[in-house]
C-alpha cells in the first residue's frame, strides 16, 4: 500500500513536470492521453467490469463533446461550467440507454451499440438540429486561457485543467469500484444468476454502470473538444468507439491503471505508425488487438501485475 | 402513387442486396452462434478482387465466379487462422477479434487500392423491361439475390454435406459421433458466408460505389434485416433484408428524408431485439438455469 501510495506520488510529480520539458504540441497530446484515459476508465467500468460489451461509446463521447461545443458556443458558457453538464447529459443519456440494454446480452449488446456508434454521425448531421450543431461544419470553440494571471500558456493550462480533472475521475472510480459496488459489477459478470441469487440487484446495476460509464465518456468528450477547439460530426465515427475498445483491450480489461496504458497507446502508436502508410496505424490496431487477444488477455496492466508478482514471489 | 411504387420496387432492389449480406450472417451465426462485424468488410474486400480481375480484362461474368471462388477459400481460411483459436472463449473476446478482422481488412485494402472512390460496372444490359420502374441493375440485383437464395436452398435441402452441415451447427456433438467432422464444417459455412457476401458486394458496388468504406451501411442494414427476419432462419434473413430496404426506401422518401436513413436501421436493430428477440421466424431461445 505504502509502494503504491510512493509510485502514484512520483507519477504525479512525473505529470506535473512534463509540460515544462515538451513542446506545446506534445503537451496537447499529452492533454489528449489523460481525455482518452478517461473515456476509457468509463468503458472499463461497463465492459471491463461490468461485462457488457460496447461498441458505441464513441456516440457519449461526441454526446459530451457537443454538449460542451453548444453550451459555450451558444450559450457563452465558461468551459470549466460545460465539463460536468456533459456529465450529466451523458449520465442520463446511458442510463436511458441502459435500461433497453438489459435486455440485450453479450452479442446482442455489442450489435446494438455498434448501431448506435454507426448511425451517431448522421444523427449529428441532421438538419433539424443544424441550428444548434453546425451541421457538417461542426462547430468552432475558442482556446481557454489561463484564469487569475496564472503564468502558463493556454495548452499547459488546459493540460493542468484536464489533468485535475483526471485525478478527480481515477479517485471516483477507484472509491467506486473497489467496494460493494465493484464486487457488485463484477459478480454480475462473472455469473450473473448467481449475483441476483444473492441480492445484487442486476437490472440497477447495469443500467447504473452503462449511466456512470456513459458519463465518464462525456466528460472525456467535453474535455477533448475543448482540446480541439473543434467538434464535427465525421470524426465521431464508428472508428472512434473502436478506437476505445482497442485502448481497453490493449490497456488491460477491468484494470484502473489499464486505463492509462490504453490511453498512451492509442494517442502515440498512430503517430509511430503514420509514417509507414496512412493505413497502416488501423492495420496496426487492429493486429494489436488480435494479439492481446491471444497472447495477453489482461492487456499491458495484466503483464505489469504478472512482472510484479513474479519478482515479489522469487527475492 | 407513382413515386411511392418506385420506392418500394428501388427498396427491394436494395433490399435484396441486404438480404444477401444478412443471409451471409446467418450463415456463421447458425454454424457458430457469433454474429460476424466483419462480414461487411469481407464483402468489400471480395468486390476489390473483382474489380481488380475486371479491369485486369476479364469478362464481367468470369470475374464474377473466380471472386466468388476465392471469397469461399478466403473465408474457410479466416475461420481457421483467426476464428478457431477463440473458439471457446469469452463473447468479448470473440467479439474483439471479429472488430479486429473489419479493422485489418479495412486497413489493408486502403494500403493497396487507396482510399479514392472508384465505379464498378454492372454486367446488366441497359435496355430491360419494368425500365420504367426500376433499373437494369436493380431487377438483375433482385433476380441474382433469388438466385443465391434458391442454389442455398437447393444445397442445403438435397446434397449430403449440406445435411451434415445442419447437422454440425444443430447438434455438434451427435454430429461429430456419426462421423461428421463438425470443425470443416463450421470453416465450410464461413466459406459459403463469405462466398454470398461476395455477391452482396458486387451487386451493391454499382450503386454505392467502391470505397474501403462502403459496407458500413449496409452491414448495419443487414444486421437489422437478419435481426428482423430471425437471426437462425435464412428465409428470415431473405424477407427480412426485402422488408428492411422497402422500409429504408420509403420511410426514406416519404417520412424521416435521407439524413437519418440510418437511424431505421438502429431503431430496428434495437426495437426487434427489445420487443421480439427472435425475429419473425426464428426459434425462441430457453436456456436452463
Amino acid at each position: 500500500m505504502k509502494r503504491n501510495l510512493f509510485l502514484l506520488v512520483v507519477l504525479l510529480l512525473v505529470a506535473c513536470a512534463l509540460p515544462f520539458l515538451v513542446s506545446n504540441y506534445r503537451t496537447f497530446q499529452l492533454t489528449l492521453v489523460l481525455v482518452y484515459a478517461i473515456a476509457l476508465l468509463g468503458l472499463n467500468i461497463l465492459t471491463g467490469y461490468n461485462g457488457q460489451i460496447s461498441l458505441g461509446h464513441g456516440a457519449f463521447y461526441a454526446l459530451g463533446a457537443y454538449c460542451a461545443a453548444i453550451l459555450m458556443d451558444k450559450a457563452g458558457m465558461p468551459y470549466w461550467a460545460t465539463v460536468p453538464i456533459a456529465g450529466a447529459v451523458c449520465l442520463v443519456a446511458g442510463f436511458l440507454f441502459g435500461l433497453p440494454a438489459l435486455r440485450l446480452e453479450g452479442l446482442y449488446l455489442a450489435l446494438a451499440t455498434f448501431a448506435l456508434g454507426v448511425s451517431m454521425p448522421q444523427l449529428l448531421k441532421y438538419h433539424h438540429l443544424e441550428k444548434w450543431t453546425g451541421g457538417v461544419q461542426g462547430i468552432v470553440i475558442p482556446k481557454p486561457e489561463a484564469p487569475f494571471g496564472i503564468p502558463l500558456n493556454a495548452d499547459r493550462w488546459l493540460y493542468f485543467f484536464t489533468l485535475a480533472v483526471t485525478l478527480v475521475m481515477f479517485l471516483l472510480a477507484w472509491n467506486l469500484l473497489r467496494g460493494r459496488v465493484g464486487r457488485a459489477l463484477v459478480a454480475i459478470r462473472d455469473q450473473h444468476i448467481a449475483a441476483e441469487a444473492m441480492g445484487v440487484d442486476n437490472a440497477l446495476y447495469k443500467s447504473l454502470a452503462f449511466g456512470v460509464s456513459a458519463m465518464y465518456t462525456g466528460v472525456a468528450g467535453a474535455l477533448g473538444a475543448i482540446a480541439v477547439q473543434f467538434v464535427a460530426p465525421d470524426s465521431f465515427n464508428i472508428f472512434l468507439s473502436i478506437i476505445f475498445l482497442v485502448g481497453i483491450v490493449v490497456g488491460g480489461l477491468a484494470s484502473i491503471p489499464g486505463a492509462l496504458y490504453g490511453a498512451l497507446f492509442i494517442q502515440f502508436m498512430p503517430n509511430i505508425a503514420d509514417e509507414i502508410s496512412k493505413a497502416a496505424p488501423w492495420a496496426i490496431f487492429g493486429i494489436f488487438m488480435i494479439g492481446f487477444v491471444y497472447l495477453m488477455p489482461t492487456g499491458v496492466a495484466g503483464a505489469i501485475r504478472l512482472l510484479l508478482a513474479k519478482r515479489r514471489g522469487a527475492p | 402513387m407513382e413515386g411511392f411504387l418506385h420506392q418500394v420496387l428501388a427498396g427491394l432492389a436494395t433490399g435484396g442486396i441486404y438480404a444477401s449480406l444478412a443471409l451471409a450472417l446467418v450463415m456463421i451465426y447458425q454454424a457458430t452462434h457469433l454474429v460476424n462485424f466483419a462480414q461487411g468488410e469481407m464483402a468489400m474486400f471480395a468486390t476489390y478482387i473483382a474489380w481488380s480481375l475486371v479491369n485486369a480484362g476479364m469478362p464481367y461474368w468470369i470475374a464474377f465466379g473466380l471472386t466468388v471462388g476465392i471469397s469461399f477459400f478466403i473465408g474457410i481460411l479466416i475461420e481457421r487462422v483467426v476464428i478457431r483459436p477463440v473458439e471457446n472463449a469469452p463473447v468479448l473476446a470473440v467479439v474483439v477479434v471479429f472488430i479486429a478482422l473489419l479493422v485489418i481488412l479495412n486497413s489493408v485494402t486502403g494500403w493497396i487500392y487507396t482510399y479514392t472512390i472508384k465505379s464498378f460496372p454492372s454486367p446488366f444490359p441497359q435496355e430491360m423491361a419494368l425500365g420504367r420502374y426500376m433499373s437494369p441493375h436493380e431487377v438483375g440485383a433482385i433476380g441474382v439475390t433469388l438466385v443465391v437464395l434458391l442454389l442455398l436452398f437447393a444445397f442445403f435441402r438435397f446434397t449430403p454435406l449440406g445435411l451434415a452441415l445442419r447437422a454440425a451447427a444443430q447438434n455438434p456433438v451427435s454430429a461429430r459421433l456419426v462421423g461428421i467432422r463438425v470443425g470443416w464444417m463450421l470453416a465450410l459455412g464461413w466459406g459459403l458466408a463469405a462466398a454470398i457476401g461476395a455477391v452482396a458486394g458486387m451487386m451493391v458496388a454499382p450503386i454505392v460505389y467502391l470505397d474501403p468504406n462502403m459496407m458500413g451501411g449496409i452491414l448495419l442494414y443487414a444486421f437489422a434485416a437478419a435481426l428482423v427476419g430471425g437471426i437462425d432462419s435464412p428465409m428470415g434473413a431473405v424477407i427480412g433484408g426485402f422488408l428492411v430496404g422497402v422500409l429504408e426506401n420509403v420511410l426514406g422518401a416519404f417520412v424521416i428524408g435521407n439524413e437519418l436513413k440510418l437511424s431505421v436501421a438502429l431503431v430496428l436493430i434495437i426495437g426487434v431485439l427489445l420487443v421480439k428477440p427472435s425475429g419473425l421466424f426464428g426459434r425462441v431461445h430457453v436456456t436452463r438455469v
